[in-house]
């Protein structure tokens, strides 16, 4: 009996949500390391709301992708220990497929609490509450983005010990792109202006990363498991 | 000469320029040279050092 | 048409030998055109009517920027062609390039900061094209980092190589930047299919220099090489013959 590719995804997807919910403490993590990293910022530049909204844009977009980096090593890390991912690659099935089931959990399970929590440390940084959806949004397609990048660099490190820097070096020169126009997009909402374009462009960044970026990353998981 | 040397004003630009691409030049002639013959005896004392009788 | 040249290029002695023998052909052209274009532009060219003489430095920054580009998509296609048909020595070409590349972007960004100061009245500018030059720096440090970090060296070959493949998008980005977005980087003068706008005495030198950093390249890759081929081979009888000459 055989599933198609997009049946074992899904088997893959919820799976993976599952077990994340019996591990809370791990997706914790990320958030609460975003959360301070953004008080650092009105704590040793200044408290007045006027001066942090010039560079909010900036902070939540840097937090966001720090934290995102973070929560990056347990993608695949569990699985390589104990041997699933193995069993992946071995079932027969698209493994571009389960691992985009992977990616796609992990965003759901970092990035968009990651979105959802950002326009709290947006109003601590006086972020008016019109340019709430221009955090929200942007930040929901770029940590996706995120994903799907940082998932190339993810196999890629598997076997290499302490990983956490690798990661980072491989990871950010791709996702460079992915902050430019992220944080344009907020720092324009915040202005009160249209942000379009740029979310445009993320979008576009979406969809490439959606359709590229599996693949990369199931190829770096074969090589990493010979 | 003296003309040549000071680039119009821009000598300070200039010269550190050529400078730095000529050093990164030189650089990289040693850089691949020591590469190879640091290969080499690694290889040499894979291949002869091991059948090297004693 | 036989294909035994190109399965002779899977060989190691074979390109092993080759790569010793073809070196100094690459070598020599290359010292000779540089010093010929170095003194093309540094003397003979005559001074450019905006930028007076400062516009020299084109005659090392944009030949590094060549290499920098050019390095990366060499290395990028070795790197495909090891993956694509597990050839040892592709993937040997494409370690070989990375410190050579990596070096090169350097002296690019460094020229071009010293150049953009005179000129725009600024060392740096967080511009599309100077941001992406920089990502390309930090792509081949990456690049040596994967290498360095994993130990097998099939699987680093391997690992790295895609690496390289998911990078090359950088390329075009880097070389269309200045067409794409309103920048303070100058748009293609040289680079472009039509006929090249400066006069002849500026651009001779400057082709001049484009070829000689391009052959500097070949004959590093080739002395690189032979020692990366060395590094993966386990074989002792070609190697007990190439090391005694």
């Amino acid at each position: 009996m055989s599933a198609s590719p997009l049946q074992a995804a899904r088997l893959i997807l919820a799976r993976d949500l599952r077990v994340a919910l019996r591990k809370r403490g791990q997706f914790v993590q990320p958030l609460a390391f975003f959360a301070i990293v953004t008080t650092l910022f009105p704590l040793s530049i200044s408290p007045e709301l006027a001066r942090l909204r010039e560079i909010a844009s900036g902070v939540l977009w840097v937090a966001a992708l720090l934290a995102s980096l973070l929560a990056l090593e347990f993608l695949f890390r569990d699985d390589a220990h104990d041997g699933t991912l193995e069993q992946y690659a071995l079932s027969g099935q698209s493994l571009t497929w389960l691992v985009f089931a992977k990616t796609t959990a992990h965003w759901l399970l970092t990035g968009v609490p990651l979105a959802l929590m950002a326009p709290l440390a947006g109003m601590a940084l006086g972020v008016p509450y019109t340019a709430l959806a221009g955090i929200i949004l942007p930040l929901g397609l770029g940590t996706l983005v995120l994903s799907l990048i940082g998932a190339i660099g993810a196999a890629l490190t598997l076997g290499v010990r302490r990983s956490g820097v690798l990661l980072t070096l491989l990871t950010l020169p791709l996702s460079m792109p992915v902050l430019i126009f992220g944080a344009q997009a907020t720092d324009l909402a915040i202005r009160g202006v249209s942000y379009a374009a740029p979310v445009y462009l993320l979008g576009a960044m979406a969809v490439l990363g959606v359709t590229l970026a599996p693949l990369a990353a199931s190829a770096a998981v074969r090589i990493s498991l010979e | 000469m003296n003309e040549f040397l000071h680039m119009g004003g821009y000598a300070r630009f200039v010269w550190p320029s050529y400078a730095l691409t000529l050093a990164i030049m030189i650089l990289n002639i040693v850089w691949a040279r020591r590469s190879l013959s640091r290969a080499r005896a690694e290889a040499r004392r894979r291949v002869l050092g091991r059948s090297a009788a004693p | 048409m036989t294909w035994t040249w190109f399965h002779r290029l899977a060989s190691p002695p074979h390109v092993y030998a080759l790569a010793a023998r073809l070196t100094p052909w690459f070598a020599w052209p290359a010292a000779a055109l540089i010093v010929a274009g170095l003194y093309g532009g540094l003397v003979l060219a005559p001074p450019d009517y905006q930028q007076g003489d400062g516009f020299r430095i084109i005659y090392v920054h944009a030949p590094s920027a060549w290499m920098s580009l050019m390095v990366y998509v060499t290395m990028a296609v070795s790197a495909a062609v090891g993956l694509i048909w597990r050839m040892k020595i592709a993937h040997a070409a494409a370690a070989s390039c990375a410190p050579i590349g990596a070096s090169f972007t350097v002296a690019a960004l460094v020229t071009g900061s010293l150049w953009g100061r005179p000129m725009w009245g600024t060392y740096w500018e967080w511009d599309p094209r100077l941001t992406s030059e920089l990502i390309l720096l930090f792509l081949y440090l990456g690049y040596m980092a994967l290498r360095s970090a994993i130990d097998d060296v099939q699987r680093a070959d391997r690992g790295s190589a895609l690496l390289a493949v998911v990078g090359v998008i950088n390329v075009p980005i880097i070389h269309y930047s200045v067409l794409w977005w309103n920048s303070l980087h100058q748009a293609p003068s040289v680079m472009k299919l039509a006929k090249p706008e400066m006069p002849v005495a500026m651009l001779l030198p400057l082709l001049m220099m484009l070829l000689g950093f391009t052959l500097f390249f070949v004959a590093l890759l080739l002395v690189r090489l032979r020692g990366e081929i060395l590094r993966r081979e386990r074989s002792a009888s070609w190697i007990r013959e190439a090391l005694a000459g």
